[in-house]
């Protein structure tokens, strides 16, 4: 793993483990909540691609934007969303963030600039260049990100939006999330290049590799990249090599026709385990800390339950409300 | 005769037509299984999520001779192809005056009650009825099903196959033997004499359950399934409707400028129906909103056989 530790305060390290070992274990009682009919719909997991959103977030302030995919979870974490508000949306309830009309595929939080989950492919990366368009026209050294899979680099939008924020110098980072296959399809049957980074080529600005399992690579190819953005250097695309542990929904069932060896090879680069270790050797974090942190992620997560099996469900008149603004 | 599902159907017609027609080929972006098991990937291509290249290839294909299938899967991911669809697919065999046919299938499922929210339970098939040059069913049986989208795969036009969500673990009858369904031909799914509900799929089996309610209490209902959307029935319609003198369409969709607008204009537009008309034409739809997700809202949404149950009551008290 990538050693930053001259760099980076402690601190930071250890929360960037927090934030990891969050998602991971919110996505856990997600999961476990769905199976058992509290949740409802579709719910995709981001478990084993949590450097990559931890990574990218940390480099960010608190008014850079993002935008997120149907896999969201992990992002809106990231950014520093509020576990009872995401999961009593999950829940379907009057409290969640979008009042019970969402559902896990599109949480939001544009306080926090995230501008949300989206359950078309590709969908957001125009929107969030808009943002990184905004972010220009202030002025005020503000980037906005796309998150987004290998799937949604074979679509227009990621094509027309590199062209332009290439063109106009947007404070942009696209950072694509390469976990290998699009639903059941592999990305190697579906794009030329081996590597999504390489297409920056195209649009003449830098197209950067990580490990998207290590969250310190990740962390520091952002910075570079948040750097040049705010100082009008343009965009940067930042492919995270990474693997998702689950099946692409949860639903109970779903076929995974994935090499259950390639998932177990992947399983062991565990990025939260990486992590926990280095920080561990580095004198960072001993087990006792470990423990605690799990301990008060835990007891975060009993606390979004609670409020979110408090909140009661929306009144059915209120579907019609928000069509318009008020 | 045997039992299959909705979906069962649908992958047997396409099936039955790619072994007999070797121009047949399918493009998605995650392939059935059986068709790649028994076509292999050259004729059933897994494609990049790339639905607007997607849509024009098949376009171009069909120009060039073949007779491509393009399974958008979800009507929702064929709105970043709506340029292909609306300005090249409707338009192409008109505006080059019908030098050539562009025989294409395009699939897509619709409807909502999945708790998949906004994006993912759509019903925007009126929004494609108001493009002239494409053909769009939307079948209600398994039996339809396939019937329909063998005669869809066999027609020269762009056609497409609107699916129901709800209704792809649903099952029916379908005969062993090859048989076609014409487009543009209503199925009376029951008899009636008092009132007419019109309805589409997964609405159509909730109009029966009205039905057979009401025939406990005497009154006769018939459920009329248009199927085809476009071209569109009227006349099984109206003569319907000159019998029983009431009609209530049934949508999914919602109301607005959707397809029971339009049942409601053909019925109402022609004097001889209009005139045997003892009330009010009633449609029973989705409400005007983008579908929520919670399960509350998401219910409150959608009609449901209590309504069409006191659409019709409505109807006949006056
Ligand atoms: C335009 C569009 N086409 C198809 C889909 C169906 N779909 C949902 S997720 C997905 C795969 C996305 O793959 P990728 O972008 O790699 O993201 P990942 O799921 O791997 O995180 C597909 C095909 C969709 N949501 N939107
Ligand atoms: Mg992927």
């Amino acid at each position: 793993m990538t050693n930053l530790s001259p760099n980076l305060p402690p601190d930071k390290q250890r929360e960037m483990l927090r934030k990891m070992l969050t998602i991971r274990r919110f996505e856990e009682r997600a999961s476990d909540d769905y199976l058992a009919g509290k949740i409802y719909g579709v719910v995709h997991c981001y478990i084993g691609e949590e450097a990559a959103a931890v990574g990218v977030c940390s480099a960010l302030d608190h008014g850079d934007r993002i935008i997120s995919t149907h896999r969201g979870h992990g992002h809106c974490i990231a950014k520093g969303a509020d576990l009872k508000r995401m999961m009593a949306e999950l829940y379907g309830r009057q409290a969640g963030y979008c009042k019970g009309k969402g559902g896990s595929m599109h949480i939001a939080d544009f306080d926090i600039g995230m501008l949300g989950a989206n359950g078309i492919v590709a969908g957001g990366i125009a929107i969030v260049t808009g943002a990184g368009l905004a972010a220009q026209m202030e002025g005020k050294g503000g980037v906005a990100v796309s998150f987004f899979g290998d799937g949604a680099s074979n679509a227009g939008p990621f094509h027309e939006c590199l062209n332009i924020a290439a063109t106009w110098k947007l404070p942009m980072l696209y950072v694509c999330e390469n976990n290998m296959y699009a639903a059941q399809t592999p990305a190697a049957a579906t794009h030329a290049l081996s590597d999504v980074a390489s297409r920056a080529a195209g649009y003449g600005i830098p197209g950067v590799v990580v490990d998207g399992n290590d969250v310190f690579a990740v962390y520091q190819a952002a910075h570079a990249a948040v750097e040049r953005a705010r100082s009008g250097g343009g965009p940067t695309l930042i492919e995270c090599k990474t693997y998702r542990w689950r099946a692409h929904t949860e639903r109970r069932g779903q076929p995974d026709l994935r090499d259950r060896a390639e998932v177990e090879t992947w399983m062991r680069r565990d990025p939260i385990a990486m992590l926990a270790q280095q920080l561990c050797e580095q004198g960072e974090l001993d087990s006792a800390g470990l423990q605690a942190m799990e301990d008060e992620i835990a007891h975060a997560l009993e606390a979004a339950v609670a409020f979110a099996e408090a909140s009661p469900f929306p009144l059915p008149d209120q579907a019609v409300e928000d069509v318009f603004a008020s | 005769m045997r039992e299959l599902t909705y979906n069962e159907a649908a992958v047997e017609a396409v099936a039955e037509e790619m072994r007999r027609d070797p121009k047949i080929f399918y493009m998605s972006t995650d392939p059935i299984p059986p068709l790649l098991k028994e076509f292999g990937p050259q004729r059933i291509k897994a494609t990049p999520i790339a639905e607007a290249a997607l849509t024009g290839m098949g376009i171009g294909a069909a120009g060039s001779g073949f007779r491509p299938i393009v399974d958008w899967r979800q009507v929702t991911f064929c709105f970043v192809a709506m340029d292909q669809i609306v300005n090249q697919a409707a338009k192409i065999h008109y505006m080059f005056g019908g030098q050539v046919t562009f025989p294409i299938l395009f699939r897509a499922s619709v409807g909502g009650g999945g708790r998949i929210a906004a994006q993912h339970s759509q019903s925007p098939y009126s929004m494609f009825m108001n493009v002239a040059g494409l053909k769009m069913y939307l079948p209600s049986t398994p039996y339809d099903m396939k019937g329909l989208l063998k005669t869809a795969i066999r027609d020269n036009s762009p056609v497409i196959s609107f699916e129901s969500g709800r209704l792809m673990t649903s099952k029916g009858q379908v005969p062993d033997e090859d048989y076609t369904i014409p487009l543009g031909k209503a199925d009376v799914k029951r008899e009636g004499s008092d009132v007419t509900v019109v309805a589409l799929a997964w609405l159509v089996h909730e109009a029966l359950a009205a039905a057979e309610t009401l025939a406990d209490e005497g009154v006769s209902v018939e459920v009329i399934d248009p199927r085809t959307l476009v071209p569109l029935d009227a006349d099984a319609i109206r003569s319907s409707v000159q019998k029983t003198g009431r009609l209530l369409i049934a949508d999914e969709a919602g109301p607005t400028a959707g397809f029971s607008a339009e049942v409601a204009a053909v019925v109402t537009e022609d004097a001889a129906t209009f005139a045997r008309l003892n009330a009010p034409v009633r449609r029973v739809c989705a409400l005007q909103v983008p579908i929520p997700y919670s399960p509350v809202l998401e219910n409150h949404v959608f009609p449901d056989r209590n309504r069409i149950l006191a659409g019709i009551r409505e109807l006949l008290a006056r």
